[in-house]
């Protein structure tokens, strides 16, 4: 199961635990399976179909485009970070 | 250094996995590495590149915005009859002849945006936000015509009053920019309006515990003011639709599929009947990719039925398109006795402009990246004020966030009487450490960077010559620096000629030598020489989706789409080859140009040789690739500076600048060294003397290049860079971005420099002479 870095401001649906892990093969999977232990997180990552646009979701250390689409593994490494861009 | 410099052995010696450019015994490439004569050259030294300004269309008008006077206020009404009615006016345009948008956020290559936002900043709807919003603009057949016309519109304001820093705009009773704007909240939103347009944070371990272990905390407030990227070429756009509905755009640009993505939401038309037409930049960084005048250009264009050419005066650039953020941060950070960085927490609050969407985020992401540190956290505030909408600026949010870390880490240095190179070697990330935002860092350069530094005969030669006696104080200064960089969509196409060149067709605007860089790592592949390869920058009916040029993205992943391409020319040559030699294409190789039979050398053809008789093997070759890879490098760079302080004056001089960074792999060093050079001037710059200065009604006093001063050739000495090469893992070549790290440390450097100079911690952007001089306490 992917290992699920739970945002500091995200702290409080999850009892204050700020790692866990979540089954999915995909990061909307993921997001669901965690909606279902921790009911609430879902709505605060996502807008209808879709990450929130100020949300970026980091997989195995790399920002993803794919966003609910991205692929994990059993061993991924997921962050949700501030969405930025360059310059 | 240059390729006649040697290897630094005490570098190699502890990090032999790294190199420098320079070390041409072990390189491996023909071409890249190499600093051939970039291929857009001889048109930009000759005067025959075409800028946007050089479009000139049968029957153009000529369109100027008419701009608010105010900070704050709102619009009342608007008459624009004398306007329309003065001879020469063909259009005249307000918010109403833009369709209205929803609070929609849509995504436009690199970074999302509020299209209602987005629009409204465009021309004013209800209220004008900053001196210079755009309110309204006309076509005229002459500029003289269409500015004597904008002076005849009458809008009738309700001046407000502004809010000018966070500060202000963070207070409970704060006149409110937008009465729907509440603070965002991961997902969460506040019940009452607010300034405050969002709220982020970043927590790591335990920082009271943290603090508790540390033998030394260092606590201080820093202030930054707004600046801008100081493009040298202003925005500028032609517009011409056509019988069928479809429009035409000719511009400057940092993304062609990201205006195009703009307008048709903007003025809700479909992309396919938009052909947005990049021509030569002169300069962006990140200032270029959100449209200003091109949606005005287009409606007045379309109301009039002729093109319409609009391009921005100096002041407009300054009022009316987008500064990075000013910003207040707090920062505390403690250490043990030993050394070791143990806490760290931090309040950062930028200023966003008139609309949401600073880079406060990736400022907390950066701030503290190049270090280990258990126990994080950072609250970041996105905060709306009565000034120009923030913009992307070279690794935005970093060079604020770094002048704070970076100058707390140097007080620590000083305290644990610590040499600062090797407090940051002691507690640099590498490879396999977890970011304080959560990332693990893959394979990374950071310290290779610092003991680069270390070697380098800058950091140890001595500070002042036996002739400088003219009462000036010396100083040295170190800091670090960041940057996350971008992958993103590209394409590339690459066609054979029959005399064994090829057409690279790309959709990157070339700002920095890309163009290069891309036909480079083409010919790598190939095994063609450099000016084999002919690249061409492709306008948005021509090429495949391209995102923005920015993020020092584009040798990366257009240069990857490059060399996925070759590989697919690579491919269809050798059937071709093999076809010809009457062999099997898997027992052939393509090295040097040529052909060979892996079994029996006799049997081999030329690249060329092919090329010429495509036609009696199947017909074209043409190569094509589209990338959105992962692997992105991310960047680190360590600087060295040396100034002189008049006290008398204030006035600080770059004596000398030294700066160092993985690039993970030059692909052509000239222009990496460019791009540190150019990061390193505008970083100074920055540092010493630019600011967007206001009055009390938040009107802007230094719309010009005379007052709003940026370094010349004359304030800036040779910078002397060290490239190093820790190859990004993630690409073919080994590819990082370097255009925008550079940018990070130098404030930091130069205020730690002024420190060792005078005694005094300077803690606001810019250190001019007048801040040198009010904090040593020379102006009371």
């Amino acid at each position: 199961m992917a290992s699920v870095h739970i945002p500091s401001l995200l702290q409080d649906l999850t009892g204050g635990a700020d790692e866990v892990t979540a089954p999915g093969a995909t990061v909307g999977e993921l997001i669901e399976a965690l909606e279902e232990r921790f009911p609430g997180l879902r709505d605060r990552l996502c807008d209808g179909r879709r990450l929130r646009p100020a949300v970026a979701v980091w997989v195995d250390g790399e920002p993803s485009r794919e966003g609910l689409l991205q692929a994990l593994t059993d061993h991924s490494d997921v962050h949700f970070l501030p969405a930025i861009s360059g310059g | 250094m240059r390729e006649s410099d040697g290897v630094i052995p005490a570098h190699r010696a502890r990090f032999p996995g790294s190199k420098t450019v320079t070390d041409t015994k072990t390189r491996k490439y023909q071409v890249i590495g190499t600093r051939p004569i970039r291929h857009d050259g001889v048109d930009k030294v000759t005067g025959r590149a075409r800028y946007g300004a050089d479009i000139h269309l049968p029957g153009t008008l000529y369109g100027k915005v008419l701009r608010s006077p105010h900070a704050h206020a709102r619009i009342r009404s608007i008459d624009t009859s004398k306007a329309e009615a003065l001879p020469g006016v063909k259009a005249v345009a307000t918010a109403k002849d833009q369709p209205a948008l929803a609070d929609k956020i849509a995504d436009l290559g690199e970074a999302v945006m509020n299209l209602r936002d987005l629009a409204t900043n465009v021309l004013a709807v209800g209220k004008v936000l900053y001196h210079g919003h755009a309110v309204a603009a006309v076509a005229a057949t002459s500029l003289e015509i269409a500015e004597e016309a904008i002076a005849l519109i009458e809008v009738d304001y309700e001046v407000l009053p502004p809010v000018l820093s966070v500060e202000a705009a963070m207070q409970p009773d704060a006149p409110l920019l937008h009465p729907t704007l509440t603070t965002r909240s991961l997902g969460q939103q506040s019940e009452t309006p607010s300034n405050i347009a969002s709220h982020s944070k970043i927590k790591k371990g335990d920082v009271d515990a943290g603090f508790s272990q540390s033998a030394v905390i260092v606590e201080r407030e820093f202030k930054t003011s707004p600046v801008h990227q100081g493009y040298i070429e202003p925005h500028t756009v032609t517009a011409q639709w056509s019988e069928d509905g479809s429009l035409t755009l000719w511009l400057s640009t940092q993304g062609a599929f990201s205006v195009r993505d703009q307008i048709a939401e903007l003025l809700k038309i479909p992309v396919s009947q938009i052909r947005v037409v990049p021509l030569e930049i002169g300069g962006g960084f990140g200032g270029k990719i959100q449209v200003y005048l091109e949606p005005v250009a287009a409606v007045l264009a379309k109301k009039a039925g002729r093109p319409v050419k609009m391009t921005m005066t100096r002041a407009e650039v300054f009022m009316g398109t987008g500064p990075t953020s000013g910003s207040t941060i707090r920062l505390k950070m403690g250490a043990s006795q030993d050394g070791r960085l143990m806490a760290a927490q931090a309040y950062l609050a930028y200023e966003a402009g008139a609309y949401p969407g600073s880079p406060v985020g990736a400022g907390s992401m950066c701030m503290l990246a190049p270090y280990n540190i258990e126990n994080v956290q950072i609250d970041a505030y996105d905060v709306v004020v009565n000034k120009p909408k923030a913009a992307a600026y070279r690794a935005p949010g970093a060079t604020n966030a770094a002048f704070a870390s970076e100058s707390v880490i140097d007080e620590i240095c000083e305290r644990l009487e610590m040499d600062p190179l090797e407090f940051r070697l002691k507690n640099g990330a590498k490879e396999g450490d977890r970011r304080a935002d959560g990332p693990v860092f893959p394979r990374i350069g950071y310290l290779e960077t610092l003991e680069a530094a270390k070697a380098h005969p800058h950091y140890s030669a001595p500070l002042t010559r036996s002739d400088d006696s003219d009462g000036r104080k010396y100083g040295r200064g170190v800091a670090s620096g960041f940057w996350m960089n971008y992958g993103g969509q590209s394409t590339a196409y690459a066609s054979v000629n029959s005399d064994g060149t090829i057409n690279l067709v790309e959709g990157s605007t070339d700002i920095g030598g890309t163009r290069a860089s891309s036909a480079m790592q083409c010919a790598e592949t190939l095994g063609l020489a450099s000016e084999d390869v002919k690249p061409v920058v492709a306008d948005t009916g021509s090429i495949g989706y391209t995102e923005v040029t920015g993020g020092s993205r584009t040798t990366f992943a257009t240069g990857w789409a490059c060399f996925e391409a070759a590989q697919d020319v690579k491919r269809q040559m050798t059937e071709r080859a093999a076809r010809l030699l009457k062999i099997s294409p898997d027992d052939l190789d393509l090295a040097g140009g040529v052909f060979t039979s892996k079994k029996d050398s006799e049997k081999s053809i030329g690249f060329k040789e092919v090329a010429a008789r495509l036609g009696e093997t199947g017909g074209p070759v043409v190569g094509r690739a589209t990338v959105q890879p992962k692997g992105v490098g991310v960047a680190f760079a360590t600087h060295v500076v040396d100034v002189a302080v008049d006290p008398e004056t204030g006035k600080t001089d770059i004596l000398r600048y030294t700066a160092v960074q993985d690039v993970g792999r030059a692909i052509h060093p000239s222009y990496v060294e460019g791009q540190m050079q150019g990061g390193v001037a505008q970083g100074v710059g920055w540092a010493l003397n630019e600011e967007y200065y206001y009055d009390d009604g938040g009107r802007l006093l230094n719309a010009s290049f005379l007052d709003y001063r940026m370094p010349t050739c004359l304030d800036l000495p040779m910078i002397d860079t060290v490239i190093v090469e820790v190859p990004n893992p993630g690409h073919p070549f080994g590819v990082r971005g370097v255009g925008e790290v550079p940018i990070v440390p130098p404030p930091a450097a130069i205020a730690n420099a002024i420190y060792h100079a005078i005694g005094t911690r300077m803690n606001v952007l810019p250190m001019s002479p007048r801040e040198v001089l009010e904090a040593t306490g020379q102006l009371d």
